[in-house]
Order: C-alpha cells, then sequence, then structure tokens
C-alpha cells in the first residue's frame, strides 16, 4: 500500500523537478479516490537536492469485498476469511498498481505540458517498496527488475520475529536505483511488474487487460528476458481465478473448518511433479498404451476408469472404437470438469456421448453403477489412497463392482533413484500416500487376488531397467469364476422346487 | 386357487384378491371392466388404457397411440407394485402377449398376478358401445375377435402364469359377484410376540430341548406366552430329525411356535413326494431316522412341510424371518424368486475350493428397517450386520444353538453335546461382512439427500455440499468405523448492542432467559483447535466394537482428519487418556471400554499452522514493513508543514491495530515438539457403550472430565475453567460479564454459553442452541481483520445477520445427535455414517465464515 521515489538534482536541475514529472505539486498533500480506496500522494521531503514523493494507499475493505463478489470478477472467491483478514491493506499489491496507473497517468505516458523535455531525461532515481508480495523470491525480483537498468537490494522479511523457525514471508523490502531510467519508464515498470510478483488473488483484471500490458510494456517488454513469464503471469490469472471463484468454494469452506488452507485439500489438480514432468509424454504416454493393450487382450468393450483424474486415458479409450462405453469416476469434482472440458462433452454428437460418461464417485464406498462391466482400470490411484482405506477399495472394486478384468498400475519407489531431480527419499507426487516396491505391490496384488478369486499377473511399464525395475508397474487381474449369477447348485434346486 | 365355476347361488361369487397383486380384468370392449373396477377397487388402484391413451393422444379411442399409452401404463404399474400397492389394469388384455408382458411385469416386482374374466355376450357389448357416443361406430368384428380370442384364452390362463383366475359368466354374475380382500400369508405384522427366535437345529433334538428350557419353555409351552419362531434346517445330519420335528410340529400345531421352511426342509419334502434326489448333505442321516417312524408321522412330516410360508413379516413390519435371508424389496412379497432367495440365499455364481457355493453378501448391502433374523450359513457367532443377524452357529457342527429374543435383542445360546457331523468346510473366522467388509455404499451419502433425525425431523443435504464431503470423506478422513461423530458449528452471540463491542455476554445471557433457560454454564474457550477423541480401553474393544486391526481409537478435527501425521504420536494422545480414564476409575462408573471425548487440542499453532503462515503472520509481516517508512514519511511531510495530521493519525492508529492483530495471534501459538508442549482440553464426554452422553448436564459432565483431568499424571490434560450464571438474576449476569471481561482483557479467546440441561428445547418444542460463543475483542481481531474496532469498521460489521449460521448449527447439531444415538443404539456402519456425513456436507454451506 505504500511506495516512495525519490529523486536528487542540483540547483540547476532541482529535484524537486519530480513534481512536474508526476504532475503533483510537492507543497500539499493530495488524496484520491479510486476503485479499491484512497489514494494519498505527498512529499516527504522536497527541495532542489533531494525529493520523495510518497503514494499510500488506504485500503477500503468493503471495496475488496464488493469488487471480489461474483462470477468472472477474478476477486478473492466467494466470502471468505481471506478476505476479511489479508494483506491488501498492507502490501504493494496489484491494487497499488491500479492506484498508481491511476494516480500517475501523464507521468506513466511521460507528457509533461509545463516541462515537455522534463519526462525524456533520465534523473538519479530510487524506489522504495518496504514490503512487497514476491511471488518467485527474491531471485525473481532481481530478474525481473535488473535486466531495465535497475540496481535491484531485495531484503527478507522475517514472518514473525518471535517464531524465527517460521522463516521468511514472501515480501521482501524492496530498493531500486538508477541513474538512466526515466521516471515514465519507472511507473509503467511498477504498473506491470507488481502484478506479476503478486500472488493475485484479489486483482481484479479486465476485459482490456491485453492492451493495457501492451501500452505499459512498449519499450522494455519485448526484450526482457523473462517475457513469457511476465505475459502469462500477467494475463493467466483472468479466467483461472474466475474458475476458482466458482467452483472450490465448497471445499474452500471445508478448509475453512478445519482452520487449513483450501490448496490442502483441493489438489486433486495439482500438476504432475517435477520428475514426470521432465518427462511427461513418455512415461504417461507409454502407461496408456500399456493399458490399452492389456485391455484389448482381455477383449474389454466396457470399460471403468475409475480414478480418472483430467481424462486423459477417457479421451485415449474414445479414440478407439472396439471400446463401446467407458465411463470415468473421480471423486473430484473439479477433475471431472476439468475431463470434460478435454473430451468438449457438451459439443460431442450423439454417438459419440452414449459411449461415455463422467461420474462423481469414491472408491472407499461401494457403488451399484460399477457392476457389471468388462474392466476396470486404476491408474495411478491406489497410492492416493491411505494404506488404512485399501481394504475399503479392494471390496468395493474386487468384491462388490466385480469386473472381469482390473488393470491397477502404480509407481516402483525402487525406480526413484533414477529420477534425477527428485531428492531422495521424496515422492513423486505430494498427495502420493505411499510408494511401493516390486516386491510390496506384487505382494498385495497376490493377497487381493486370491481373496477375491482373481488370478494376477504383473507386468512393467516403462523401461525395465535391471536393476530397479520399471518405473511403473502393471497388475492384471483376472477373475477365474463365470460372471454368472445363476446356474448354480442351489438356485437349480430352487428351480426344482 | 382354481378357477371356479359359475355357481349361481344367491349372494353372488366371492372372488378373494391378495392384498398386494396385480390384477388383470379380462374381456371384451364393452364387457363392462370400467364399471367393475370402479365397484370393487379404489379409483387410485385402477389403471385403464383408454385413459392412458388420453394421456398420450388426446383421445381415449386412438388406437395408433396404444404403443405408448401400455409403455405408460405398464410405467404406473410399475411405480404402484414397487411401493406395495395392489394395482389393478383395466384394458382388454383378451390376447395372449398383452397379458405375458403384465405377467412378467408382476414377476419382476414378486406379486401375485390374479386375472378376473368378464365373459360377456356379443350382443351385450355391442349394445353397450352403440351407446357410447365415441364408440358407436366401432365395427362389430372388432368385438367378436376380442370374445372369440378370450374364450380361447380361458384355458391356458392358470398356465400363462395367473396364480388365481376367477371367470365371471354373463351379466348377472357379473353384477353380483363381491372382491375380498386376502392377507398374504407371509403377512403377520399383526403377531407382535415376544418371540424367540430358534437357529438351524439340524436334529439336534437334545440342544434344542436345552435351549428351550433356558429360553423358559416347558414341554413346548412358554409361560409368559412367548412364541418360538425357527428358521429352517429342522432336519438332515444330526442324531434326532424325527425329535426335532415332533417338538416343532407340536409347537406350531399348537399356536406357540412358527416354522419357515429351510433348504432342507425343502429337499426333504421333495423326497417324501417320490423326487428323485440326492441324499447327499445329511439327508441320508433324517431318511434312515425316518424309516423308524409310522408312515402317518412321515405324512404329518409331508404336509408339514408342504405348508411351510418362506417368510415370515412380523411385529408391525419390524422383524423378517426367514431361513437364507433376504433384501428389504422382497420383504413381504410373493413369487418363485423370492421364495427361493429365502431358501437357498443368493450366491454370486462361484464356488469355493471345497466345492460349495460362493454366497452372496446380501447382508452388506442392506439397508432395510426391518431386522432380518435368519440362519442357513453357519458362522461361529452371532453378530449384528445392518440390522441382520444369522442365528446359525453351527450347532450340528459342533458349535452352538442360537436364540434371539425379541424384541429385547438378547441371545442365548447352549453349546453343542458334540460334533455331529463333519462339516465340509470349515466355519468361516469371520462373521458375514467380517472386519473389512462392512463396506459403505454410496448410495448412502452421494447426491440430494435427506436424513431422517429423531431431534430435528428431517435435515437436508444438497448436492453440491454432498459432492465436496464425499472428496474430503473419502481422500482425508479417516477410516469412518473410527469417525462415529463430528462435532456441529457453533452461532455466536447476537451482535452485542453495548459500545465499542461486537459481540458480549450480555445478549447471550438474554437469549437463553428467552428461550426459558434459568441456568447456564459459562466455559472459557481455549485457543485451540477441535479435536474429537474415541478413545478404546485397549486395542482388542478397538477390534470388537469398531472393527479396526491396530489402533487403540482415534482423534480427529472438525472435517474428520487425523489430528497428527504420526499414528505413534495419536496412540501417545490417546494413551494419555486412557490412562486417566483408568485412574479415574471411569470405564467402571460409566460401564462402557470406550470414550467418545469432545476436546480442544492446543496450540493452535500445532494444526493451524499452515494458515498462521500463509495468513495471520503474512498480514502481521507486511504490516510491520510498511508502517516505519510509511510513518516516517508523513512525520517528514508533517514536519515540512504539510498538513497531514488526519493521515498521519490515522496510520499511527493502523500501526498499532496491526501490532495488536500480532500479539493477537501469537497467543496462540508455541512450539511442540512430539507431545512436548501439546495440551488437551476435553470438556465433554458425548457417548459411551450403549448411551449418548449428549443429554448429560454440563455440571456433571464437567464433574466427570475434572476426574479425568485431575488423575492425569503427565499435565498434558487441562481442565475447563466455568462460571455458572442465572440468566434472570443481574447480580449473576453481571458476574458472568465480569468473568468474561477479566478472561477476554488479559487477550483470552472467550467463553460459550451452554444451556446446563446440555439437550434443551423451548416450551414451543424447538431445539435451543447447545451453546452460543462470546469472543473476545482481541480473539475477534484475528476474525475481522487487525482494524476491526474502528467506530466507522465496527459499524459496518454489526449489521451481520446470524440467521444462517444459527440455523446451520441447529441442523448440524440434530445430525450429530442423531450419529450419537445411532452410535449408541449399535445400529449399522452406514448409519452411523450417514448422520456423520452430513454434518461434514453441511460445513460446506455458504456462512459468513466470520460467525
Amino acid at each position: 500500500m505504500f511506495l516512495t521515489v525519490t529523486t536528487t538534482g542540483t540547483p540547476e536541475h532541482p529535484a524537486t523537478d519530480l513534481g512536474h514529472l508526476l504532475h503533483k505539486h510537492p507543497g500539499k498533500a493530495q488524496a484520491f479516490s479510486t476503485s479499491y480506496g484512497t489514494a494519498h500522494v505527498f512529499y516527504r521531503e522536497a527541495d532542489d537536492l533531494r525529493c520523495t514523493a510518497a503514494l499510500l494507499l488506504e485500503v477500503d475493505p468493503v471495496a475488496l469485498v464488493r469488487k471480489g463478489r461474483g462470477k468472472g470478477r477474478g476477486g478473492a472467491p466467494d466470502a471468505t476469511l481471506a478476505q476479511y483478514v489479508n494483506d491488501r491493506p498492507y502490501a504493494a499489491s496489484s491494487l497499488l498498481a491500479v492506484a498508481l496507473g491511476g494516480v500517475f497517468s501523464s507521468a506513466m505516458r511521460g507528457v509533461c505540458r509545463a516541462r515537455p523535455e522534463l519526462p525524456a531525461r533520465p534523473r538519479p532515481l530510487r524506489v522504495e517498496i518496504p514490503a512487497l508480495p514476491a511471488r518467485g523470491g527474491r531471485d525473481l525480483v532481481h530478474r525481473l527488475f535488473a535486466p531495465l537498468g535497475w540496481a535491484v537490494t531485495a531484503e527478507p522479511v522475517a514472518l514473525d520475529a518471535e517464531f524465527p523457525e517460521w522463516g521468511e514471508s514472501r515480501y521482501v523490502r524492496l530498493v531500486l536505483r538508477s541513474d538512466t531510467v526515466t521516471l515514465a519508464e519507472a511507473l509503467r515498470h511498477l504498473y506491470v511488474l507488481l502484478p506479476v510478483l503478486d500472488d493475485a488473488k484479489h486483482y481484479w483484471v479486465s476485459a482490456d487487460e491485453v492492451d493495457k500490458l501492451l501500452r505499459a510494456g512498449e519499450g522494455w517488454l519485448p526484450g526482457h528476458p523473462e517475457q513469457k513469464l511476465i505475459t502469462s503471469r500477467y494475463l493467466s490469472r483472468r479466467w483461472s481465478l474466475a474458475r476458482q471463484a466458482t467452483e472450490r468454494l465448497e471445499l474452500l469452506r471445508l478448509a475453512e473448518t478445519d482452520d487449513s488452507e483450501v490448496e490442502e485439500i483441493d489438489n486433486a489438480v495439482a500438476g504432475e511433479t517435477a520428475t514426470e514432468e521432465d518427462k511427461p509424454a513418455p512415461l504417461a504416454v507409454q502407461r496408456r498404451e500399456a493399458i490399452v493393450a492389456a485391455l484389448h487382450e482381455a477383449g474389454a468393450a466396457r470399460v471403468l476408469d475409475l480414478g480418472c483424474g483430467q481424462g486423459q486415458l477417457v479421451q485415449a479409450l474414445l479414440g478407439d472404437t472396439r471400446f463401446t462405453e467407458i465411463v470415468g469416476l473421480d471423486v473430484s469434482v473439479r477433475a471431472l470438469a476439468i475431463a470434460s472440458r478435454r473430451l468438449r462433452t457438451d459439443r460431442m454428437g450423439e454417438r459419440q456421448a452414449a459411449r461415455v460418461r463422467l461420474l462423481q464417485g469414491s472408491l472407499v464406498y461401494t457403488d451399484k453403477r460399477l457392476a457389471g462391466y468388462d474392466a476396470a482400470v486404476l491408474s495411478e490411484v491406489i497410492e492416493h489412497v491411505d494404506p488404512e482405506r485399501l481394504p475399503a477399495l479392494q471390496h468395493a472394486v474386487f468384491g462388490a463392482a466385480r469386473p472381469r478384468t482390473v488393470l491397477v498400475t502404480t509407481p516402483n519407489v525402487e525406480y526413484n533413484v533414477r529420477w534425477e531431480t527428485l531428492p531422495a527419499g521424496h515422492a513423486r507426487h505430494g498427495d502420493h500416500r505411499f510408494e511401493w516396491t516390486r516386491e510390496q505391490f506384487r505382494a498385495w496384488a497376490q493377497a487381493v487376488a486370491a481373496r477375491h478369486g482373481y488370478t494376477v499377473r504383473i507386468r512393467p511399464v516403462g523401461p525395465d531397467d535391471p536393476e530397479v525395475g520399471p518405473p511403473t508397474q502393471m497388475a492384471v487381474f483376472t477373475l477365474t469364476t463365470a460372471h454368472d449369477t445363476t446356474g448354480t447348485t442351489d438356485t437349480k434346486e430352487a428351480k426344482a422346487a | 386357487m382354481t378357477e371356479t365355476e359359475t355357481a349361481t347361488t344367491a349372494p353372488g361369487r366371492v372372488l378373494p384378491v391378495t392384498d398386494l397383486s396385480l390384477v388383470v380384468l379380462v374381456g371384451a370392449t364393452g364387457s363392462g371392466k370400467s364399471t367393475f373396477a370402479r365397484r370393487h377397487f379404489k379409483p387410485t388402484e385402477v389403471i385403464s388404457s383408454d385413459f392412458c391413451r388420453g394421456l398420450v393422444s388426446d383421445d381415449e379411442n386412438d388406437q395408433s397411440a396404444s404403443r405408448d399409452a401400455f409403455d405408460v401404463l405398464h410405467y404406473i404399474a410399475g411405480k404402484r407394485l414397487a411401493a406395495g400397492r395392489r394395482t389393478v389394469v383395466d384394458a382388454t388384455s383378451v390376447q395372449q402377449d398383452a397379458r405375458r408382458q403384465l405377467i412378467d411385469l408382476a414377476r419382476a416386482h414378486d406379486v401375485l398376478p390374479i386375472a378376473i374374466v368378464l365373459d360377456v355376450p356379443e350382443e351385450v357389448c355391442a349394445a353397450r358401445n352403440a351407446a357410447r357416443t365415441d364408440r358407436a361406430d366401432l365395427p362389430r368384428r372388432v368385438i367378436q375377435r376380442h370374445i372369440r380370442e378370450l374364450r380361447r384364452s380361458l384355458r391356458h390362463l392358470e398356465r400363462e402364469g395367473f396364480r388365481k383366475v376367477h371367470v365371471l359368466r354373463g351379466v348377472e354374475e357379473i353384477d353380483r359377484a363381491r372382491v375380498v380382500t386376502e392377507k398374504r400369508f407371509n403377512d403377520l405384522t399383526h403377531l407382535t410376540g415376544p418371540f424367540d427366535i430358534i437357529g438351524d437345529v439340524h436334529g439336534c433334538s437334545a440342544e434344542l430341548e436345552a435351549l428351550l428350557g433356558k429360553l423358559g419353555y416347558v414341554d413346548g409351552v412358554h409361560p409368559e406366552g412367548r412364541t418360538a419362531v425357527f428358521v429352517g434346517d429342522l432336519v438332515d445330519r444330526g442324531p434326532d430329525t424325527p425329535g426335532v420335528l415332533r417338538r416343532v410340529m407340536a409347537m406350531v400345531r399348537s399356536g406357540h411356535a412358527l416354522c419357515v421352511p429351510g433348504n432342507h426342509e425343502n429337499k426333504y419334502g421333495r423326497y417324501l413326494k417320490g423326487r428323485k434326489v440326492q441324499p447327499t448333505h445329511g439327508l441320508a442321516e433324517t431318511i434312515a431316522q425316518m424309516e423308524g417312524e409310522s408312515e402317518e408321522f412321515r405324512q404329518e412330516v409331508r404336509a408339514f412341510i408342504d405348508g411351510l410360508v418362506s417368510h415370515y413379516v412380523l411385529d408391525g413390519g419390524r422383524l423378517v424371518v426367514c431361513h437364507a435371508g433376504l433384501p428389504e424389496k422382497y420383504h413381504g412379497r410373493t413369487s418363485g424368486r423370492v421364495r427361493s432367495h429365502a431358501l437357498y440365499g443368493d450366491t454370486t455364481g462361484e464356488t469355493d475350493e471345497f466345492g460349495l457355493p460362493v454366497r452372496y453378501p446380501w447382508a452388506e448391502d442392506y439397508r432395510g428397517r426391518a431386522a432380518v433374523v435368519y440362519g442357513h450359513t453357519p458362522v461361529p457367532q452371532a453378530t449384528w450386520l445392518n440390522n441382520t443377524l444369522c442365528l446359525d452357529t453351527g450347532v450340528v457342527f459342533g458349535g452352538r444353538l442360537t436364540a434371539l429374543r425379541w424384541p429385547e435383542r438378547e441371545l442365548v445360546d447352549v453349546p453343542a453335546e458334540r460334533v455331529w457331523y463333519e462339516p465340509a468346510r470349515p466355519l468361516r473366522t469371520e462373521a458375514p461382512g467380517g472386519h473389512d467388509g462392512r463396506p459403505l455404499d454410496l448410495g448412502d451419502v452421494h447426491g440430494r439427500r435427506s436424513v431422517e433425525t429423531r431431534h430435528a425431523g428431517r435435515v437436508a443435504v444438497r448436492e453440491d455440499n454432498a459432492a465436496a464431503a464425499l472428496e474430503v470423506m473419502s481422500r482425508f478422513a479417516i477410516d469412518p468405523r473410527l469417525l462415529p461423530y463430528l462435532p456441529p458449528t457453533m452461532a455466536p452471540t447476537p451482535t452485542s448492542r453495548v459500545e465499542g463491542y461486537l459481540e458480549h455476554p450480555l445478549e447471550a445471557f438474554e437469549q437463553y432467559r428467552q428461550d426459558g433457560v434459568a441456568r447456564v454454564v459459562c466455559e472459557e474457550k481455549h485457543m485451540g483447535s477441535r479435536a474429537v477423541a474415541l478413545v478404546c480401553r485397549d486395542a482388542e474393544v478397538a477390534r470388537d466394537r469398531f472393527g479396526v486391526e491396530g489402533p487403540t481409537g482415534s482423534l480427529y478435527t472438525r472435517t474428520g482428519r487425523s489430528f497428527t501425521d504420526d499414528p505413534a504420536l495419536t496412540e501417545q494422545i490417546l494413551g494419555r487418556l486412557r490412562t486417566a480414564a483408568d485412574d479415574a476409575g471411569l470405564w467402571a462408573e460409566l460401564d462402557t471400554d470406550w470414550l467418545l471425548l469432545d476436546a480442544e487440542l492446543m496450540p493452535w499453532s500445532l494444526k493451524a499452522s499452515g494458515l498462521l503462515r500463509a495468513q495471520y503472520a503474512a498480514v502481521g509481516a507486511a504490516a510491520g514493513a510498511v508502517f516505519p517508512g510509511a510513518l516516517a514519511a508523513l512525520e517528514g511531510a508533517a514536519a515540512r508543514g504539510i498538513d497531514v495530521t488526519g493521515l498521519l493519525d490515522r496510520q499511527r492508529e493502523r500501526a498499532s491495530a496491526a501490532a495488536a492483530f500480532t500479539a493477537a495471534y501469537r497467543r496462540y501459538c508455541w512450539p511442540t515438539d512430539g507431545l512436548d508442549g501439546v495440551r488437551l482440553a476435553p470438556f465433554q464426554i458425548r457417548a459411551v457403550q450403549g448411551r449418548s452422553l449428549a443429554g448429560l448436564p454440563h455440571d456433571r459432565q464437567l464433574a466427570l472430565i475434572d476426574r479425568l483431568v485431575e488423575h492425569d499424571g503427565s499435565g498434558r490434560l487441562q481442565t475447563t475453567r466455568r462460571l455458572y450464571v442465572d440468566t434472570g438474576e443481574a447480580e449473576s449476569v453481571r458476574a458472568g460479564v465480569d468473568w468474561w471481561l477479566e478472561m477476554t482483557g488479559r487477550g483470552g479467546e472467550g467463553m460459550v454459553v451452554k444451556p446446563l440441561g446440555a439437550l434443551v428445547r423451548t416450551e414451543q418444542g424447538r431445539l435451543v442452541q447447545p451453546g452460543i460463543k462470546c469472543r473476545g475483542g482481541e480473539s475477534l481481531r484475528i476474525i475481522y481483520g487487525p482494524e476491526y474496532t474502528r467506530p466507522d469498521h465496527l459499524a459496518r460489521l454489526r449489521q451481520r445477520s446470524l440467521h444462517h449460521k444459527r440455523s446451520l448449527a441447529i441442523r448440524e447439531y440434530a445430525l450429530g445427535l442423531e450419529a450419537l444415538a445411532r452410535l449408541a443404539d449399535g445400529e449399522p456402519l452406514w448409519r452411523v455414517h450417514e448422520a456423520v456425513f452430513g454434518v461434514l456436507a453441511l460445513e460446506s454451506e455458504p456462512v459468513d465464515p466470520r460467525l
């Protein structure tokens, strides 16, 4: 909510020229109404040698709440606690950037009617922002500002001096110094880069944001080494936040009930791990190919994808007409929404649409809708279930749904040493409740098969390393007895009766 | 039940029609079916094809709409039959194909198909049609064809599957006929017992006599008029089948017993009728033993077996007895399928390693309201599962003969004298369902639902909220068997009118006074996180009562997540509680081997550290970083004579508010290491074995808790400070306010005011809020933001609406009470889980999170 701009000068080129450049008189304190509260401009010092202008935004919390409401606004999702207890009134957030753009619009454009020669002339500038939210850390702050001709000092701000173990906050105290940057450029840098560094939860992005970015970025953004990051962060929030606001409210409230952050529970659609991202195509594709091949071998036409996530496998199965009915089931409503978008279910022809269904469900409950299918696939699913709840899953899949064929894939933890980017002892995904060795998986699979009347074979997926095995292991379960519920001894007797 | 020949006696024909059946009227157009239906059945029981034709085409006579019309007719009839309602189909039904569809429908719903044929001369039909303007031009050949087809049908109506066929010939007989409603044989709902239901006897006469004696029968008669109910399989395998049959048949004949058939009776019955059956599974023994009996006795046995009814619905529909178990949709139904299921049960189609069919675990799916008591599958121990009980404890294999007293629900058994017969496979080591096989079904929680509660009627759960709860329950919650309760949310006190306060106890006391609550208890809030602890006396209790292998209980949050990530730490905390309960003698005093405790776990930072860092500390850090510079700049400007006075003062106030905010959250934080630094303040025992303590007054609750804390040697358990207030006494109210002011003045979180009686209703019968929280001014800072005390903010915040929060609190409270009651009653897991899940779902309703 606060920043200062300081310049130094000489009697010939007095520092107070800053007042002309900013179109704000150094002898006055002025207030401007903005959409998020009142912006105050005043000068801490103003003489020929040194002049410091300050912008202080008094955020109106009610305005913040109001702006945040409603679909597509990109504000805080719903009326959540985050709205009332947040850093907006203190941090140099994107709101400050909006105020900056409003209060200093002429200065940003480099227009000065009284002294037209001033704006183009670089002068010593010092910008200080005592509480700058910096997603990406001090390193990113350097990478963003240094290429623009700034000498950057970014000091960490501790979360709480009484609890040093909590570490640093996401804020830095930023000081920028330059003798080459003009004031107009400086303001445009801040206008774009403050929101980029902010984690943007409360930023209302309007439809003409692209134009604003092009205007403010003119002259410096095209050549910036981080141009891609700047552009994508600046613009990407628009739709993703709008979506957040409509989709995760119930989960968010449940997180609040537990005094925890929503990310802790609304993480079903987190990206894959760093490791798998390195080689996303090969392993994920190999897994799908192995699954499809095993389904063909089993002669399966009606297939359940249990824990379908974002629907990649469902999509692959849809492309193969031998699969006449595909059901994707997931517990995450958000994942299903993404799967539905991926499959474009709203535009699907009737014939295609009849082949596929997406259902919310849970594998720790039995589910009558899942009975009578040829095959079920649980691809990278079991490791997301707490071990003590696996028996319930086993019962629901092998005991109740009881398809002829069940395919289960799961990571082989032994292979983790081959992922170069994965720190030793780390799981491949933050939500993995366990990762098994080949022996553990085999033992589990055999016990399940024995208990429920299946036979099982284990297959490698991906390169089968002679030492540590494949990255993914797959179990193919086959029901041993006919899937026929009539005609047994007992019922024959009954009929004869 | 055969076609009764016409006999033109004076009172007219009596047509017995079963109370639950599909009645098919058969007759040509104009034969008077609609008139007959109107006269003998309720208007809503009758569905006519003409009416359905009208529904789909606006024209009752549009024959081209017949196909759609019959679809509608079958659909409606199906819905009625599924709901257990007799249905009369008023269509010509002269064609076999039309009738076959109706018979299939009756079979699909396991009800009796009954035909009533109206055989009227062609002239009469023609005259009636001619009299109707809409049918005047009906060709004569249509009527002729109908009558031709009807006559042809008459011979084989029974063979088609009609279980009763009434043929009425001529107008006079039709007019004089009377329909009499008959009950189904299996409907004994009017009998209320009390009953003693006895498991599979299998010829173990001595054990049967011993059990009857233990139950109090003297020579087959109970002095208190109890009725024995046998679940079948009296015969085969054992040493004295004739003795058992003689006893049971005599008791049934004299009205002191009921008996349903088992598969073994059924097979022996077929043998007696001369059918060819394999003398396996112990039948050979029965045949040999019966050889020694008289032919007369054998005929009696044959008649007895022939007359057995597959299952009985007893005691107002609360109890169903059959041999092999029965899903709810078959209760009170009559079909070959129902009989077969009642005798043999369902099988999965597999055979096990001993070559015997694998039984389908129907009881795991059972969700019915009636208790189903059955036998058939030998189990080591009779155990309730989803309101079903298998009483076959394998006496003939050397197990026990078991009886259930109803409605007492007590088990009585006697041991076998010896192993009379070697089992083909070992007795199952687990009860049906087993320990990891008490699955919950998605149908019990998913989608839009309403949960019936005993304290607040039906509580609705919306689909979106259930979807969110499903996600959290599936991905993050602990094993539902260890999650028998979730605490409800609590409403704050009505917004205060006292200057400078958003919340103040005066309004809370006043609210309870208005609700008719004279005495309340104020309990300090602990500045921790809510935690529920299920503490079992040992792992064996956890296994036997809750079905889990390993843990001795659970410690979980308000959304059912494990409080700690470390099972060992959980066990340590449970261990503390257990030791304290041991030393305080609570197990014996409360006659229980488990406790369900509601508690507060400190520090808050233990659970909420993520939130603290990301949100609270972050706000403090940003404010701490920004104000020194901003204030210095303003002071600099002021020193230059610039008028920034208002602005500067405001920023100084804001800076000190931010500092107060940081101080406020810091009170909730201290470092912990394992159990070190962790404190637990239990404040209520929610339930113990067989009892919900939701209605135990809070003073007695706190006395129990105090003893628990007193006997804790570790110092980890903490008591809850409290003050009792009489809401109608000014002095007492003032003392309550002072107490609160003193606590919150030191930065305390505040207090919860509860009616002393715990579970209290208003005079109008409405549930009173079980607690109202009054939070301290400083602790509200971390809820409403650092600057909430600014007069303009406070004025705005006072506009808050409590309505939804209060309604939510009551609905969740009712669901919580329901979960506790179901738990205490030993109801099946799915019933407890349904209520618990409801609480979680409601928690995702949109309510102002600051309340």
